[in-house]
């Protein structure tokens, strides 16, 4: 009975100090205190095992679709694949405007020209004269392979993993089931056996009908591949090898020859992307064994490359893992970069060997509240701004501008902002009789319309401020961007005190009176001007820029009707030219003008010839400036055909400008070297931690506070202290009352 | 029993069939096979020869239903309809439209998902019936009526606001777990705390209210009064008598309910970056992966047939009386 009666005695003591204990630690958290030396956070969402280590944290949302260099063309699919395959060329990371240098290449190829009969043509030779364009490209010897199963030999020089018995097939259920790896030199054919893979069969690449219409033969190897892979029934290793390509060939072990059609001077932007980076063929040779593809083993699982990191943990599900490859031999640290750089700290590393980070982890994050939050908490590296979190991130400084908010830069985080190499836009359908066409009065009811539709308050609402007005369809940043008082749209902005103005509405009603639209009505008919917009509609988010929308085009008295819809639909709507009006958007491939003015060329109309020119705009004299201007080299002269493109473009409005976004993102102050660039994707091997700064801050912002498991146990306790005593009283209450008999 | 069940598995063959019609049905009213086809490719310089080609590759390039170029029964089975669904009565789901092995990642998926879903199911039922049962103990005391009110309380509030309130206070003011993650074996354990804790918390609202209104129905019964003239304590009472009587109810709801939990929870999942079944699910119908979900309908389905099998042979053992016949 004694000893019934000590234990609560006990258990309260031990409370105590766990009260005493938590509130504590409670307090030092509170404090800034942090953790003690060794404690492990409570809240690490990592292994403890990667405590202080040179490792990046990072998140994906959606899992890339493709890792197949011949198949992957999206941006989040880059993230992976531009850090593990290596191009013959890359994008400098911190010139601008963009600008190629070698990768593996030992020089940024220069195409020789050949006119019909082979024989070599001057670099400014006429465009119709040139047969084909010459790539010669001689790749460094420096470089190896990621270990890999694919390329481990046995005793005897032979593949030990390319032809396995079924037995030991039926065995591997990962690549990491095969124990030896191997490596070897990249080599010229790589690249042509990758140059070939873009017409295979099976791979259904993104690019074979771009390539096909410029690289000599790749169409007719395209039809022999199909007939060579009937003949093995669609299974099995198709050796690309056994058929020659005649525009892609090796020259000798180092270097290899591409030859294009005509001339097309931005082949060589194609040349930086991992459409064109080496594949051994023995990767091929190895993924093509029976039950292989069935079990995800393939090299759209599992990458192989000769880049500063290869995939070494790939659950696209939950984690994705970069590893440092140990065959990379290293690449010396940009020295220069432009003006403001080497101020901001970013040429610090000049001349060291990169990478810096051994490790680059991706964590899946589906939804924007645990990213944000683990951001704050120091987990994630760096982070995007959701709409959600933009007032708490970032404030409005001098001149208008945006700088990060008092509140993150306590905690040592910076914002990174830069312009996106894209153009977002509102397209007039040409063919449509109301909007479109070539007249006078359609001219003017889009120039109308262009001024009337405030982008500067739609980038003010909808975009926080992340983005600037276009002034035409190239994007800042791009060879023949024209910047300031130069690059005004004259039709639609005045230049008052130093930047533009959008014009009155006094003007746009003007404009849309000269249409024969006075005050938003038909002159002819007295009938109200009723116009569609097309859009793709998911929310709240979209009913509130829909309103926006109304409202502009009410300004002028139209009266706009939203044809909402789902993405299909709408796609086909552009597709089959029944929109009137629509939004819609384009991201550079590379960084030329052509890649802008080409969405509004001619022969490339969505509904005429299923290219890429939305609006289907088609002017004769654009269509010839076009022509002319897309194969000349940067100079004078491009700038001026340029100019003369835009300026047609404006008066003719087919689109409404719209906006270039710009990108923000908050990096914390222990991850060094960034600048955002929009082309170049491999930015990772440029990256420095400070570990020791991150282990610091995390241990300091995250120490568990214990008092509220504290408050659930006292509140557990005086809910169920009542009823125990209750059900006490209830089991020993006797039947009938005492004394009542 | 065994005719039985082996009636109620033949039955399931037309529900199956019923069941995949209507998924084809829906499906391909929203998408079209170019739109698939569009959707794999990109949405870059996809040429429509590609387009054809990976139609044909697929098997998207024939009629969906109706196959008028041929003769005979060929009419029907070579149709996208007949094709996609057949093999699914094998249990080959076949490869996702990127390619990749869709019962493998079934496989994958099924232990996270099962992780939280196990636990949210058990602690979740038995915290549902003690707090039912305590209730029905006090009633019409003061006790009683607090616990209807906070469970209209808890029952009124959505899924939604417990999980980011939940990893608001929990994981982000408090930092007493991971805000989200997953990792394999134990370690698991501190990542699936929260939400198996928000699982269980948003449930007890409606099930502890549907139980005490079972178990009010039989506290009244002639068994009960005769348990307690027997001198039997209330404790024996209830766990003894009034919840082994309340059971087929329960089973009802409870039993149908376990193969389903193979399916995943969307929403805790997706926050807490759980990578299980239901996310999958929603990733392809984002991606208008047809292969998967139609795989995803056809196996839900399965799953709540046998669910009902399940629940069948459950009565049998709740209540002897019962007889499957």
């Amino acid at each position: 009975m004694r000893e019934y009666s000590r234990a609560p005695l006990r258990a309260l003591r031990r409370l105590s100090l766990a009260v005493v204990a938590g509130l504590g630690l409670s307090a030092c958290g509170e404090s800034g205190g942090g953790l003690p030396a060794g404690f492990q956070a409570w809240n690490n969402p990592y292994p403890a095992a990667e405590s202080g280590r040179a490792i990046l944290y990072s998140a994906f949302v959606e899992r890339p679709k493709h890792l197949d260099p011949a198949q992957s063309y999206s941006e989040n699919e880059a993230t992976f694949n531009a850090q593990i395959y290596e191009p013959p060329v890359q994008y400098h990371y911190f010139r601008r405007p963009f600008e190629l240098i070698p990768l593996t290449a030992t020089e940024v190829p220069k195409p020789v020209y050949l006119d019909a009969e082979g024989s070599v043509l001057p670099d400014d030779a006429p465009d119709p004269s040139v047969a084909e364009s010459v790539y010669t490209i001689r790749i460094r010897d420096d470089r190896r392979y990621q270990p890999h199963p694919a390329l481990a030999r046995g005793a005897d020089g032979g593949y030990l993993y390319h032809r396995l018995p079924d037995a030991e097939l039926d065995a591997v259920s990962s690549l990491y089931d095969l124990p030896r790896t191997g490596t070897r030199p990249l080599r010229a054919e790589d690249y042509v056996y990758q140059i070939k893979r873009l017409a295979h069969p099976r791979l259904h690449s993104p690019i074979f009908g771009l390539m096909a219409e410029y690289i000599v033969g790749l169409d007719s190897y395209a039809k022999t591949l199909r007939a060579a892979d009937k003949a093995l029934d669609g299974k099995g290793f198709l050796d690309l090898r056994r058929y020659s390509l005649a525009g892609a060939e090796v020259v000798d072990e180092q270097t290899y020859r591409v030859r294009v059609k005509g001339k097309y001077p931005q082949f060589v932007y194609w040349l930086a992307m991992p459409f064109f980076a080496p594949v051994p063929w023995e990767a091929d040779a190895f993924y093509s064994q029976r039950g292989f593809a069935e079990r995800n083993i393939s090299l759209d699982w599992y990458p192989i490359g000769t880049g500063p990191y290869y995939l070494s943990a790939n659950d696209p599900n939950r984690r994705m893992v970069l590893s440092r490859n140990p065959n990379y031999p290293g690449e010396p640290y940009p020295a220069d970069g432009e003006a403001g750089d080497a101020e901001r700290g970013l040429l610090r590393d000049a001349g060291k060997t990169m990478p810096f980070i051994d490790t680059v982890v991706f964590s899946r994050e589906r939804e924007s509240i645990p990213y944000w939050n683990k951001f704050l908490q120091g987990w994630y590296d760096s982070s995007g701004i959701s709409s959600d979190n933009f007032d708490q991130a970032v404030k409005s400084a001098a001149g208008g501008d945006s700088a990060i908010s008092d509140e993150m830069a306590a905690r040592g985080i910076r914002l990174e902002t830069a312009l996106s190499a894209s153009v977002n836009y509102i397209g007039f359908n040409m063919l449509d009789p109301v909007v479109g066409g070539d007249s006078e009065r359609a001219r003017k009811l889009r120039q109308a319309l262009s001024i009337a539709i405030d982008f500067e308050e739609n980038i003010a609402i909808f975009s926080n401020g992340r983005g600037i007005p276009a002034m035409g369809p190239i994007a800042p940043g791009i060879w023949g961007y024209r910047d300031g008082e130069a690059g005004l749209n004259r039709l639609v902005y005045d230049w008052v005190d130093g930047k533009p103005r959008r014009k009155s509405l006094d003007e746009a009603r003007r404009l849309l009176a000269e249409a024969g639209y006075p005050d938003g009505r038909d002159a002819a008919t007295g009938q109200a001007l009723v116009l569609n917009f097309d859009a793709v509609t998911r929310g709240a988010d979209d009913k509130a820029e829909m309103d926006w929308m109304r409202k502009q085009f009410a300004r002028l008295n139209i009266q706009l009707v939203v044809r909402g819809t789902d993405y299909n639909r709408f796609q086909e709507k552009i597709r089959k030219g029944n929109a009137q009006i629509f939004e819609w958007g384009w991201n550079a491939d590379y960084p030329d003008p052509e890649n802008f003015l080409f969405l509004l060329y001619g022969p490339q109309s969505r509904v005429r010839h299923g290219g890429e020119n939305s609006v289907n705009y088609a002017n004769p004299q654009f269509d010839r400036l076009f022509e002319q201007m897309k194969n000349m080299p940067n100079g004078p002269e491009r700038q001026a055909i340029i100019d003369e493109m835009v300026g047609i473009l404006r008066v003719d409005a087919p689109w409404i400008w719209g906006l270039h976004p710009k990108r923000f993102s908050l990096v914390h102050g222990w991850l060094g070297n960034i600048k955002p660039n929009q082309m170049a994707r491999n930015g990772l091997k440029y990256q420095r931690l400070d570990v020791q700064r991150r282990e610091a801050a995390r241990a300091d912002w995250n120490a568990p506070v214990l008092w509220p498991l504290l408050l659930v146990a006292l509140l557990a306790l005086v809910v169920l202290a009542p009823a125990w005593l209750a059900w006490r009283r209830k089991e020993s209450a006797r039947g009938v009352a005492r004394g009542a008999a | 029993m065994i005719a039985y069940i082996a009636r109620r598995l033949l039955y399931a063959i037309p529900i199956l069939i019923g069941v995949n019609l209507i998924t084809f049905a829906l499906f391909f009213v929203v998408n079209t096979p170019d739109d698939m086809a569009r959707m794999a490719l990109g949405m870059k310089r996809v040429t429509p020869e590609a387009i054809e080609r990976w139609k044909a590759e697929r098997g998207y390039d024939k009629p969906l239903v109706w196959n008028a170029a041929e003769e005979g029964p060929r009419r029907f089975t070579e149709t996208i309809f007949v094709e996609k669904s057949a093999a699914m009565f094998a249990f080959d789901f076949g490869q996702a439209d990127d390619g990749r092995d869709i019962a493998s990642e079934i496989r994958n998926r099924a232990g996270p998902s099962l992780a939280i879903a196990v636990p949210v199911f058990v602690v979740g039922l038995l915290t549902m019936v003690s707090v039912a049962l305590l209730m029905v103990f006090f009633r019409a005391t003061y006790v009683d009526t607090s616990g209807v009110v906070l469970c209209v309380a808890l029952m009124s509030i959505s899924a939604l606001f417990y999980i980011i309130a939940g990893q608001y206070l929990v994981a982000k003011v408090w930092r007493l777990v991971p805000i989200s993650g997953y990792s394999g074996g134990l370690d698991a354990l501190r990542f699936l705390l929260l939400p198996v804790l928000i699982g269980v918390v948003s449930g007890i609202g409606a099930g502890a209210r549907w139980y005490r209104t079972l178990f009010l129905e039989e506290i009244n019964r002639e068994y009960v009064r005769t348990a307690r003239a027997k001198g039997l304590s209330e404790l024996q009472v209830l766990f003894r008598h009034v919840l082994r009587n309340g059971l087929i109810p329960i089973l009802t709801a409870s039993v149908a309910a376990i193969p389903l939990l193979f399916m995943g929870s969307l929403l805790t999942e997706s926050f807490f970056g759980i990578p299980g079944l239901g996310s999958y699910t929603i990733d392809a119908i984002n991606h208008q992966d047809f292969a998967v979900v139609r795989s995803m309908v056809f196996l839900g389905s399965v799953l709540y047939i046998f669910g009902l099998v399940l629940t069948d042979i459950s009565y049998t053992w709740a209540d002897p009386r019962v007889r499957l016949e």
